[in-house]
């Protein structure tokens, strides 16, 4: 079973406490934007085959979203950290790097 | 004024812990910065407690007490018929900062959960580690109960207090009367 900590809690939350809300760091194209912006933005993800970011909610707990970079093969979780940010921490692509020589997501690797 | 009853008229059921709807509480959701001096002072002083709870702690009782909720949000409770004035009281010495006060007494329903083996009704029902060592007094989770969210912390050696949403009191009272029923004890702490 998947146990992810909340960042905000501290609690080790497992799987059915949480909701998925999908990946992580999206960036936004909304009105206005080219068509093939919002395509993009809309339909495109990552789907990797390895480690991924995602988003998570602490649903059934203090109601955060966080986010939780894990391995879509092994389900190794490599951390979680909270949502105020629009990139991965540091130490968090280190350890990743580390672990997994030669990862690759989207612009980090 | 028509007169106020709780979710489930105190109820109550005897298994190998006693399960009993407590009856009405005054509980207030306070959401603000809780780093903030002049809003845990406030706060505090609404509860009649000393200060704010560390996390996932509760302090004080059903009587006056706060419970923390979440990183922005915490329970205030107190008398409910003194509810309306200290919403009002919160309101009135918090005027012009960011925060939220928000009576929610009758939005919620309160249970107790007494006995030895208090623990074990909980254990069988939340994914939450309730071993002696991991889970003591004071010590508050906000998870679900089976299907249902809720929070409960423990009020003393043998007793829990739990708080649901109103409108699922009657499941959350016969989801804790089962795993309270006679027989199905686990003996594990």
């Amino acid at each position: 079973m998947l146990t992810l900590q909340c960042p905000y809690c501290g609690v080790m939350a497992e799987e059915t406490e949480l909701s998925a809300g999908g990946e992580a760091h999206l960036k936004r194209f909304g009105p206005g934007s080219t068509d093939a912006d919002f395509e993009t933005y809309m339909f495109m993800r990552e789907n990797p085959k390895g480690v991924h970011f995602e988003r998570w909610r602490h649903a059934n707990g203090c109601g955060k979203w966080f986010h939780a970079a894990r391995c879509t093969v092994t389900l190794e979780v490599f951390g979680t950290y909270p949502a105020q940010t629009s990139v991965p921490p540091a130490d968090l692509l280190d350890k990743i790097r580390a672990a997994r020589p030669g990862f690759k997501w989207r612009e980090f690797e | 004024m028509s007169e106020a009853i709780s979710a489930l008229a105190g109820a109550n059921t005897e298994g190998f812990a006693r399960v009993s709807e407590l009856g009405l509480h005054g509980m207030i959701t306070v959401r603000g910065n809780q780093s903030d001096a002049a809003f845990a002072k406030a706060v505090c002083a609404v509860a009649g407690v000393d200060a704010l709870p560390a996390i996932r702690k509760m302090v004080g009782t059903l009587e006056g007490g706060i419970a923390w909720m979440s990183p922005d949000e915490l329970m205030v409770f107190v008398p409910y018929s003194q509810v309306v004035e200290r919403v009002g009281q919160l309101n009135e010495t918090l005027a012009g900062q960011h925060f939220l006060a928000v009576n929610v007494s009758d939005a919620r329903a309160v249970f107790g959960i007494d006995g030895a083996a208090a623990r074990e009704v909980l254990a069988k029902i939340a994914p939450v580690d309730l071993s002696p060592e991991a889970f003591g007094v004071g010590d508050l989770r906000r998870t679900r109960i089976s299907q249902i969210a809720a929070a409960f912390w423990m009020s003393g050696e043998e007793s829990f207090r739990l708080v649901c949403f109103r409108s699922v009191a009657e499941y959350a009272f016969k989801l804790l009367g089962t795993s309270a029923a006679k027989g199905g004890e686990v003996g594990y702490f």
